[in-house]
C-alpha cells in the first residue's frame, strides 16, 4: 500500500510541472496586463511597476525563476494586492473553501446515500420513484439557479437563514453547503441505488434473507459495503467537481474562499495568483484522488490483491 | 404448441440491437425523452422559419411584459419576444451540447480504441497521459482559456470537448481491451479474418453501446457547463443567447419578472431530463445482463 | 465531467465478487455525518440582525463594492478604497457634506495671497496620529515628497501638478525636492506655492492622494517608495483620521474603530464601521433586505422600479459628477468626417435610454461636462434630430446609410453597458439605416483595446475627481493619456492648458471653458450620453446622510439612531 501511495505521489511531480508550464504560457499570452487601469498609466510608471515585478525580463527567465521559487514554497507576490503574497492569500481562502467543500460533501453523501439506499430497497415503487425523481431534479438544476431560489425562500421570505457570508452570522453555512452539495447528492443517490440494487440481487443476500435476518441488518451489515463501492469511486471526481462548483457558490454567497479568489485573479490578470491557485488545486486533486483510490482499494479486496501485485 | 413452432421460435434469434430496441420500447420514460428530443431538434432546425418574431426585434417602451396573446411567453427587458429567444437559445444550447460532445467523442473513441487494441507499452503510455490530464483542474483551465482567447463559440466547443474526451477514451479502451480477449475474437482470428475486419465487424459494434450511452449522458453535462460559464460571463456572448444565458438573466430578475426565468428553466430542465432518461434507458437496454432469453 | 467515469466504470467493468465482512465503516460515517449536520443546524436560528445590533452598538455595516486593492493613499485608485481611506486618514481640508465647500481638516485655517498662488495653512496643534504621535506640517512635506516618488507608481500624481515644480520633480527634471513649492515654515505652518491660480486647489487637498502618511510606520516596514509593504495591515497602520484599522480579512470584511486620538473625536458618533466587499449587486440587495447591511454600494437596475413603486425611503438616487459617453476613434476612415460623427450623435435618443433602458433617474447629456459643475453650464449644440442627421450622413456620402461600413461598438462586460449598446444599435439602424455590431470584452482586455486604439466606437465613463470643468475637459488634450480617441486640436489645448489657468476671474474662466467645450462638441470625438446618478439602499436608521454630487459621505457626521453614545 505504501509503495502504491509513494508511486502515485512521484507521478504527481511531472503532472504538476505540466500544469505549471501550461498555466504560465496561457497566463502570459492573455491580452491586458495586471497594471492596465481606467486612468491612463504613464509610461515611466508602467515600466517601474513591471520592473519591480520582473515582468520586463524575457519569458523563459521569468519561468525559471518562478519554478525556483515554487520549489522553495514561495509563490510570489500578488500583482493585484500590493503587499500581499500569494501564499498568504491562498491560506486565507483555503480554510473557507475546504470547509465549504467538506460540508457540501457531507450533505451530498448523507442525503445521497440515504435516498439511494431507500430507493433500492423497494425498486419500481413510490419509495423508488420519489427519491429518484428528486435526484433527477437535483442533477438538472444548476447551482446558480438553486442558490438564489433558496436564498429567496429561506433568507428573505421566511427569514430563517442569512443570505451571505461564511462564519460571520450563525447559520450562514447552511445554504451554501446545500446549494453546492445538492447536485452531487443527486449523483450519489443514483450511484448508490445502482450499486445497492446490484448487490441486493446477489445470491448471498438471498441466503441471508432465507436465514431470516432482518432487512435492516442485511442492508447495514452486508449490502452496504459492497453497494457503496461506486460511491467511493465517485468521491475523487466529486471533489474536483466541488472545487469547480465552489466558484459559483462563493460568488452567490459572497464567501471569501479560494474559488472566488481564482476567478477574480483570472479577470485581474494577477499572474502569480492564477499560477499559485492552479498549482494548489492540482495538488489537492491529486492528493484527494490518491486518498479515494486508497479507500477504494481498502474496501475492495480484489483490488487490494492487484495493488499488492504491483 | 407443436414442436415445429417451437423450433421456428427458437431459431429466430434477435441481435443485440433488435434486443435493445425492444427493451427500449418498453421503457416509457426513455421513449418520451427520445420523442421530446426529436421534437426539440426539429424546432431548433426550423427556427429561422417558424420563429414568431425577429431575433433582435426590440421595443424599449414595452419592456418586460408577462405572457399574452401576442407574446406567448412574454417579453424581456428589451421588449424582445421570449418564445423567439428561447427557440434561438435552444439552437445554440443544443448545438453546443451536440458539437462539443461530438468533439469529445471523436477524440476519445479514436484514442481509446487505439490504446485498447494495440495494448502493451503504447497503451501504458497513452493511459498515463490520460491520468495526468485527469488531475488537471479543468474548470480552471477552461476559465483561463476563455479569458485568454476571448469568448468565441468555436473555442467554447473545443474547450468543453477537450475536457470530456478523457472519460470517453477510458471507456472505449476498457471495452476494446475486454473484447479483444473474448473468445469470439480469437475464433475470428483463427478463422483467418484480417485485423481490420475484426475491428469493423466485431469490436466497434460492441463498443458502440457504452459509447452511445455515455454520449447521451455527456450532452446534459456539457449544457450545464456552458450555463456555468455564462454565469461567470465567459460563455455565449450577446446578442447570441443560449438557455444558460437566458436562465442567468432570469435569475437576476427572478422576483420582478419570473417568466424570464421559468420558461427557459423549463426548456433546459425538460431537455436535460429527456437526455438523462434516454441515456438511462439505453444503458438498461444495451446491458446484456438484463436481457431475458 | 469526470464524475461520469464513476458511473460508467461500475456498469461496464467486470463485476467484482464482494466478500462478506461485518463492516462498521459506512455506519459510523453516517453517524458522523448526522452529528455534523445537527451541529450545522443548531447553528441557525434567528439571532439579531446586523442592522439591529449595529444600531445598538453604533456599528455601521457598509456594502463597499469590490475588495480594495490597497489602503495606501498614494497607491490606491478606486472608489471602494476611497471610502475606507477616508475613515482612516484626512487631509488639510475637508468638504462640507452638502455644499462641497472647503472646511477645516488637519488645517484649522488658511490664508491665500493676492493672486491666489500662495496658500498658507495653519495646522491645528492638537492634531495627533492614531498612536499618539504629534502630527504637524513636516508630515505633509515628507508625505508629498513620498507621493511623488516615481517608483511608487502613484496614478494620481497629477493631482500635485498645480504645485510649483511638482511635475518637473516627478518627471525627473528637478531633482531637489526643496525646489517644489511646499514648505513647512514652522512646525504648524505649511506654505504651498502654485504655478497658476487654481480655483479648485482646495478641493484637491481633500483627495486621498494628497493625504499625509506616518513616516515612522512606513520606514519601519520598508523603503518609502517601495510599493506594497505591510504598513497598511491591521495593527500596523497608523493614520490621522477619525478611525483606525482594526481588522482586514481579504474578501470578507474590513473593520475600523474609533480613533481616540483624533482631534475631532468628541464629535464622531459612530463607534465602528464594517466594510463588506460586495461585488455582486444582486447578492448585496438581498443582504440589505435581510438586514445584514445598513448601506449598499449600488442597486440592481431592475429592482429600482420596485423600490420606487413602493415609495421605499431606503432607495436614494442622487445626481453624480460623471458622464457616460462613447469614444469615437477618429482615425478610423469612415469616422473621420465630423458630419458622420454628428449624425451618430444626433440619432441617439438619450431620453429613451434614461427612461426605458437604465431607468435610475439619469439625465441625458448633450455635453461632456455635467451641468452645474460649480456653477458651470456647458453650451448645448447637440440634440436628438434624426431628420437633420440623415441629411448630414447623406452629405458625407452615405445617403440613407448606403455604403456605410459595419461599425463596431466596444464595451466592457456589464449588463448595463450591454443594454445601452443594444438600444443604440437599434436606434442607429432605425434612424440612419446603418449596421452596427456589438463587441464586449472583459475589463482588462477592453482597457488594452482602448488604449491601443484598437476599437471603432467604445463605451466610456468619467467620474470627476474634483468639482471643476477642467477635470472633464483636460482629458482631451492632444497628448492626454485619457484621450484615446486620436482627436487633437491645438487651439483646444491652448485654451485648456494655457489660457484657462491664467485668467483672473471665475467668469472669465468659465467663458474659456465654454469656448473649449463648444469646440469639443463641434468636432464630437466623443458622444456624451447621460450624466450619472448614484443609487444606494440606505437603512432609515442611518442619519446625517448627505446627497452631494461626489457621493461622499462624511463618516465623522454619520450616526445611527438607537445607538448609545
Amino acid at each position: 500500500m505504501l509503495r502504491f501511495a509513494l508511486g502515485r505521489l512521484l507521478q504527481a511531480i511531472p503532472v504538476l510541472l505540466v500544469v505549471i508550464t501550461m498555466t504560465f504560457l496561457l497566463v502570459h499570452s492573455a491580452p491586458g496586463g495586471p497594471f492596465s487601469a481606467d486612468k491612463a498609466v504613464p509610461a515611466e510608471v508602467l515600466e517601474a511597476l513591471e520592473a519591480q515585478y520582473n515582468l520586463d525580463q524575457p519569458l523563459w527567465q521569468q519561468y525559471i525563476s518562478y519554478l525556483g521559487d515554487v520549489v522553495r514554497g514561495d509563490m510570489g507576490p500578488s500583482f493585484k494586492y500590493p503587499g500581499r503574497s500569494v501564499n498568504e492569500l491562498i491560506l486565507s481562502g483555503l480554510g473557507t473553501t475546504a470547509e465549504l467543500g467538506l460540508y457540501a460533501m457531507m450533505v451530498a453523501v448523507f442525503i445521497g446515500v440515504i435516498a439511494g439506499v431507500t430507493a433500492s430497497m423497494r425498486p419500481n415503487t413510490m419509495q423508488d420513484y420519489v427519491p429518484m425523481t428528486a435526484a433527477m431534479i437535483g442533477i438538472c438544476m444548476p447551482s446558480f439557479l438553486l442558490g438564489p431560489l433558496l436564498v429567496l425562500v429561506f433568507g428573505i421570505h421566511l427569514e430563517w437563514l442569512p443570505v451571505s457570508g461564511w462564519n460571520q452570522i450563525p447559520g450562514d453555512k447552511i445554504l451554501p453547503a446545500i446549494t453546492l452539495g445538492t447536485g452531487y447528492a443527486a449523483y450519489i443517490a443514483r450511484l448508490s441505488r445502482g450499486g445497492m440494487l446490484e448487490v441486493l440481487s446477489q445470491d448471498y443476500i438471498r441466503t441471508a434473507r432465507a436465514k431470516g435476518l432482518s432487512e435492516f441488518l442485511i442492508i447495514g451489515k452486508h449490502a452496504l459495503r459492497g453497494g457503496l463501492i461506486p460511491v467511493v469511486a465517485f468521491l475523487g471526481p466529486a471533489f474536483a467537481g466541488l472545487l469547480g462548483g465552489s466558484f459559483v457558490v462563493e460568488t452567490i454567497y459572497q464567501i471569501p474562499g479560494l474559488g472566488r479568489f481564482y476567478v477574480q485573479a483570472a479577470f485581474n490578470r494577477d499572474y502569480t495568483m492564477i499560477l499559485g491557485t492552479t498549482v494548489f488545486f492540482a495538488t489537492l486533486i491529486i492528493v484527494f484522488n490518491l486518498l479515494s483510490d486508497m479507500l477504494a482499494v481498502w474496501l475492495n479486496p480484489k483490488l487490494r490483491q492487484q495493488v499488492r501485485g504491483v | 404448441m407443436d414442436s415445429n413452432s417451437l423450433d421456428t421460435m427458437a431459431e429466430k434469434g434477435t441481435s443485440l440491437w433488435e434486443d435493445a430496441w425492444i427493451k427500449l420500447r418498453k421503457n416509457r420514460l426513455a421513449l418520451m425523452g427520445l420523442g421530446l428530443l426529436i421534437f426539440l431538434c426539429l424546432v431548433s432546425l426550423l427556427t429561422p422559419w417558424i420563429a414568431p418574431y425577429g431575433y433582435e426585434e426590440q421595443d424599449l417602451l414595452m419592456g418586460a411584459t408577462p405572457p399574452s396573446a401576442e407574446h406567448w411567453l412574454g417579453t424581456d427587458v428589451f421588449g424582445r419576444d421570449m418564445l423567439t429567444r428561447i427557440m434561438w437559445g435552444g439552437r445554440v444550447s443544443l448545438m453546443v451540447g451536440f458539437i462539443a460532445t461530438a468533439v469529445a467523442l471523436a477524440i476519445g473513441v479514436i484514442y481509446g480504441a487505439v490504446a485498447g487494441y494495440v495494448g502493451g507499452r503504447v497503451d501504458a503510455v497513452m493511459m498515463r497521459l490520460v491520468d495526468i490530464l485527469y488531475a488537471l483542474p479543468f474548470m480552471i483551465f477552461i476559465i483561463l482559456l476563455m479569458v485568454v482567447f476571448g469568448r468565441n463559440l468555436l473555442l467554447l466547443f473545443f474547450a468543453i470537448g477537450a475536457v470530456e474526451w478523457l472519460t470517453m477514451a477510458r471507456i472505449v479502451r476498457g471495452q476494446v481491451m475486454s473484447l479483444r480477449k473474448q473468445e469470439f475474437v480469437e475464433a475470428a482470428h483463427s478463422l483467418g479474418l484480417s485485423q481490420w475486419i475484426i475491428i469493423r465487424r466485431h469490436i466497434i459494434p460492441n463498443t458502440l453501446g457504452p459509447v452511445i450511452v455515455y454520449t447521451t449522458l455527456t450532452i446534459p453535462s456539457v449544457m450545464l457547463l456552458e450555463a456555468f460559464l455564462s454565469f461567470l460571463g465567459l460563455g455565449i456572448q450577446p446578442p447570441q443567447s443560449s438557455w444558460g444565458l437566458l436562465i442567468n438573466y432570469g435569475v437576476e430578475t427572478m422576483e420582478e419578472y419570473p417568466w424570464l426565468l421559468i420558461f427557459p428553466g423549463i426548456a433546459l430542465s425538460l431537455t436535460l431530463f429527456a437526455l438523462n432518461f434516454l441515456g438511462d434507458g439505453l444503458r438498461d437496454a444495451l446491458d446484456p445482463r438484463t436481457s431475458k432469453d | 465531467m469526470s464524475h461520469l467515469s464513476a458511473l460508467n466504470s461500475t456498469t461496464f467493468s467486470t463485476k467484482s465478487k464482494t466478500v462478506i465482512h461485518s463492516c462498521p465503516r459506512p455506519n459510523t460515517l453516517k453517524a458522523f455525518a448526522v452529528a455534523a449536520l445537527l451541529v450545522l443546524l443548531t447553528g441557525c436560528g434567528s439571532s439579531e440582525s446586523n442592522v439591529d445590533s449595529g444600531n445598538r452598538t453604533g456599528t455601521l455595516h457598509w456594502g463597499n463594492g469590490t475588495e480594495p486593492q490597497s489602503l495606501d493613499p498614494h497607491i490606491a485608485t478606486g472608489v471602494p478604497e476611497h471610502h475606507i481611506i477616508k475613515t482612516l486618514m484626512e487631509g488639510l481640508v475637508h468638504k462640507d457634506s452638502e455644499t462641497l465647500a472647503p472646511t477645516p481638516g488637519v488645517a484649522e485655517s488658511w490664508t491665500v495671497n493676492e493672486d491666489a498662488t500662495v496658500y498658507t495653512f495653519k495646522i491645528r496643534e492638537d492634531a495627533r496620529w492614531s498612536n499618539g504621535d504629534v502630527h504637524n506640517a513636516h508630515d505633509f512635506v515628507w508625505s508629498w515628497w513620498r507621493a511623488l516618488q516615481p517608483a511608487l507608481g502613484n496614478l494620481y500624481a497629477y493631482m500635485y501638478f498645480p504645485i510649483v515644480n511638482a511635475r518637473e520633480y516627478y518627471e525627473g527634471e528637478v531633482t531637489d525636492f526643496a525646489e517644489v513649492g511646499v514648505k513647512a515654515l514652522d512646525d504648524f505652518t505649511l506654505q504651498v506655492t502654485l504655478d497658476n491660480p487654481t480655483p479648485y486647489f482646495l478641493q484637491l487637498l481633500d483627495h486621498y492622494s494628497m493625504f499625509p502618511v506616518h513616516q515612522a510606520t512606513l520606514e519601519k516596514f520598508g523603503a518609502p517608495d517601495e510599493r506594497g509593504t505591510r504598513w497598511t495591515y491591521a495593527g500596523n497602520m497608523v493614520g490621522n483620521g477619525p478611525f483606525t484599522l482594526t481588522n482586514w480579512e481579504i474578501n470578507r470584511a474590513i473593520e475600523v474603530e474609533r480613533n481616540t486620538y483624533y482631534w475631532g473625536n468628541d464629535d464622531v458618533r459612530l463607534n465602528k464601521i464594517i466594510f463588506y466587499p460586495t461585488e455582486n449587486t444582486t447578492t448585496e440587495e438581498r443582504m440589505f433586505r435581510a438586514g445584514q447591511l445598513h448601506y449598499t454600494n449600488d442597486v440592481p437596475i431592475d429592482k429600482v422600479a420596485t423600490y420606487r413603486a413602493a415609495n421605499d425611503p431606503a432607495l436614494r438616487v442622487t445626481p453624480y459628477l460623471g458622464t457616460y459617453y462613447y469614444r469615437i476613434n477618429v482615425n478610423v476612415p469612415h469616422l473621420q468626417d465630423k458630419r458622420v460623427r454628428r449624425a451618430l450623435g444626433m440619432t441617439i435618443d438619450r431620453q429613451k435610454i434614461t427612461d426605458n433602458v437604465i431607468k435610475a433617474g439619469q439625465i441625458p447629456a448633450y455635453a461632456m461636462t455635467p451641468p452645474n459643475t460649480r456653477g458651470y453650464y456647458p453650451p448645448i449644440s447637440l440634440s436628438f434630430d434624426p431628420e437633420a442627421a440623415r441629411q448630414l450622413l447623406a452629405e458625407a456620402g452615405y445617403p440613407n446609410g448606403e455604403g456605410f461600413p459595419v461599425t463596431e461598438i466596444l464595451y466592457n462586460t456589464n449588463e448595463g453597458h450591454r443594454k445601452v449598446a443594444v438600444a443604440i444599435q437599434q436606434m442607429w439602424r432605425e434612424h440612419l439605416n446603418i449596421e452596427v455590431k456589438l463587441l464586449n470584452q472583459e475589463w482588462k482586455v477592453y482597457l488594452d483595446s482602448e488604449s491601443n486604439g484598437d476599437y471603432q466606437i467604445s463605451r466610456a465613463g468619467w467620474i470627476g475627481d474634483y468639482v471643476d470643468p477642467n477635470n472633464f475637459l483636460d482629458m482631451f488634450i492632444c497628448d492626454g493619456g485619457n484621450n484615446r480617441t486620436g482627436w487633437c486640436n491645438k487651439e483646444y489645448d491652448r485654451l485648456v492648458l494655457d489660457v484657462a489657468p491664467s485668467v483672473k476671474t471665475h467668469e472669465e474662466r468659465m467663458a474659456i471653458f465654454t469656448q473649449a467645450e463648444q469646440m469639443l462638441m463641434d468636432d464630437l470625438p466623443v458622444l456624451p450620453i447621460y450624466t450619472y446618478t448614484t443609487k444606494h439602499l440606505i437603512h432609515p436608521s442611518v442619519k446625517n446622510v448627505s446627497s452631494n454630487i461626489m457621493d461622499q459621505q462624511s463618516y465623522r457626521e454619520l450616526y445611527l439612531e438607537g445607538a448609545e453614545d
